[in-house]
């Protein structure tokens, strides 16, 4: 089970990093796991507007289907286009290629009050 | 046996694929030719004939009997699917079924008044053994019911005055997903309420959640981890309040028929399966039925017709100007009904109570057989109809489903619900007898002690091995195509 280092992590288990003035999100390599082989991913439409913790996107798998939240509020300013022929990204690479959506932040802080990798790490085990 | 066995692996062809031109089952008389163009407009007829399969009357007969071979059911093995209530349909109901077999929905309403007087007592029966007060037998299925319910309660909210103040109908994160789907469907926006670490309705959040902007509250009681609510008086006084409907999914209900009652507990609205808990055939896709019963204030909002008395006869009554329209065809499924009716008066009172408390002995006692097998309890406490079970550490639910088909048991429902990791959720029933309990558990045992290497290869015997799941989520193929086209 991978824990990246350079990520943030929610309890709800998505991942974010920050690239630049935005923020990359997708699941973590436990939810995927979780979930089992990825078969259709829905994204949030471009330029809609987020709070953090609110249901944007669903993930549907083989076993159930899954809601994935906004881990920060503000604008969704890019989706991985490649996830609707390739949803297995998701299982083959949570971090890397599987990434979900960008989101503009609209407050600052928000990330930063995201587990650490430690953290999450803690979390998972609990589960 | 194992003869057997492989002949059933075979690939089958289909009907299409063992057609040969000009072969024919049965050749029916010459009928002198119509001028069918005439008859039905030049627009209606096909350009070229179908493409049916064409059969001798012998293959046609071991193409059919080949396939139901390879059916499972209720009639053929244990079905312990969660939430479904799989058990026994009694054969006497197709007798009693048959007896109604040439009555017409068209005809007069005057020369069907056994089949009313039925409608009208499985009303007033339904009404009693749920605690309402009146009951629509129309809704053709569960998810049907539900839409007919909340669509009763969106009714009396509009009649009121608060149908744009009332958005919002909360559902508990254990819900079935047929509740939030008819939330939805009925234009609402559905909140979650999260089960608290008993299993229960964590009440402290619904009451933060409650306030005059709720339309109703859906719930099954027992729970779909097969606990009781047991702070289900609290859950409807609150909800009352406030002004907001409580609505019983009764998908649970056979843990409780005749001994507890929604209406009792605080529930305005109550949906049942006949073809779950009252032996109606369940599965493959109907006919099922869904009676909904409503408390009085609800009553002018069900649909019309209502079957009533009238005089020293039986009628039905369209003038009902509140109600939110008929929601099916005729007056339901009325072969569906019989069997209900006929289940409900074999059984009587004490037989209905009876068949609560053995489904509820059952589910225990195979819980703690489980237990035996090393599987794991999430919420290990006395259940009601039905549990929640885990593999042993390390192994996975859909592995240990599979290994029990190649042992020749329907598996139970797996990874629901949603909230508990690797669920196994089984149901019993009543109908099973205590032998065929410790042989299930025993199967259970049994694919765990054949070890990881073997069940991630199960199954080996069935018709068809492991599916692609993925592929059939992703494309599947709906219709087959004949080559060449």
């Amino acid at each position: 089970m991978d824990y990246p280092e350079t990520l943030k992590y929610s309890q709800s288990h998505e991942w974010a990093r920050q690239d630049g003035d935005k923020v990359v999100v997708g699941i973590t390599d436990y939810a995927q796991e979780q979930l089992g082989d990825v078969v259709f991913v829905e994204l949030p439409s471009l330029g809609k507007t987020v709070s953090a913790g609110e249901a944007i996107a669903v993930v549907e798998s083989v076993k159930t289907a899954s809601d994935i939240y906004a881990p920060v509020s503000g604008e969704i300013v890019e989706t991985n286009a490649a996830l609707a022929d390739k949803p297995e990204l998701l299982n083959q690479s949570p971090f890397g290629e599987g990434w979900m959506f960008k989101i503009r932040p609209s407050q600052t802080g928000e990330l930063d009050g995201l587990m650490s990798a430690a953290a999450y790490r803690q979390w998972v085990e609990s589960q | 046996m194992i003869a057997e066995k492989k002949e059933t692996r075979l690939e089958s062809p289909l009907i299409f694929e063992k057609s040969v031109p000009g072969r024919r089952g049965v050749r029916p008389p010459a009928v002198p030719q119509a001028d069918l163009t005439a008859l039905l407009g030049a627009e209606n007829l096909r350009p070229e004939p179908p493409r049916l399969p064409e059969v001798d009357e012998l293959t046609l007969v071991r193409h059919y009997t080949g396939l139901s071979r390879r059916q499972i059911g209720i009639d053929v093995t244990f079905y312990p699917l969660g939430s479904c209530t799989m058990k026994y349909n009694p054969k006497v109901h197709e007798a009693a079924v048959a007896l109604f077999a040439d009555l017409h929905p068209y005809q007069a309403p005057e020369t069907a008044q056994g089949a009313l007087q039925l409608m009208y007592e499985l009303q007033a029966d339904l009404s009693e053994i749920t605690g309402m007060e009146a009951t629509t037998l129309q809704p053709a299925a569960g998810a049907h019911g539900e839409l007919t319910g909340i669509l009763t309660i969106r009714a009396y909210h509009a009649s009121r005055g608060e149908h744009d103040q009332r958005r919002v109908v909360l559902v508990p994160d254990s819900a079935h997903g047929s509740n939030p789907a008819t939330a939805s469907m009925a234009g609402y926006t559905v909140q979650e309420i999260p089960s608290g670490p008993d299993g229960e309705v964590d009440l402290e959040a619904l009451r933060r959640a409650l306030g005059p902007h709720v339309a109703a509250i859906m719930l099954t009681n027992p729970n779909t981890l097969g606990l009781f609510e047991h702070q289900i008086r609290a859950i409807a006084e609150a909800a009352h309040a406030v002004g907001a409907q409580m609505y019983y999914d009764g998908a649970n209900l056979n843990a409780i028929m005749g001994v507890a009652r929604p209406g009792d507990m605080g529930f305005d609205v109550v949906h049942l399966n006949l073809h779950k808990t009252f032996t109606v055939p369940h599965g493959g896709g109907g006919p099922g039925s869904g009676p909904v019963g409503v408390k009085a204030h609800l009553e002018p909002f069900l649909p019309s017709p209502q079957v009533v008395r009238r005089g020293e006869g039986f009628a039905l009554d369209y003038d009902r100007p509140q109600s939110i329209g008929q929601v099916k065809s005729f007056y339901g499924n009325f072969g569906a009904l019989v069997r209900a009716y006929v289940y409900i008066r074999m059984l009587g009172r004490e037989g209905i109570q009876r068949s609560a408390a053995l489904a509820v002995l059952n589910a225990n006692y195979l819980k703690e057989l489980l237990k035996e097998q090393g599987y794991r309890i999430p919420y290990d406490r006395l259940c009601m109809h039905e549990f929640v079970a885990q593999p042993p550490e390390g192994f996975k639910t859909v592995d240990i489903a599979k290994g029990l088909l190649e042992l020749g048991f329907h598996p139970p429902t797996v990874y629901f619900p949603l909230i508990v990791k690797e669920a196994l959720m089984v149901e019993p029933t009543e109908t099973e007898t205590r032998e065929t309990l410790e042989a299930f558990a025993q199967a259970l045992g049994e694919v765990v002690r054949r070890g990881k290497e073997w069940l991630e290869g199960a199954p080996y015997t069935t018709p068809v091995r492991r599916l692609d799941e993925l592929q059939a989520n992703r494309k599947p193929k709906l219709r087959w195509e004949p080559s060449g086209q």
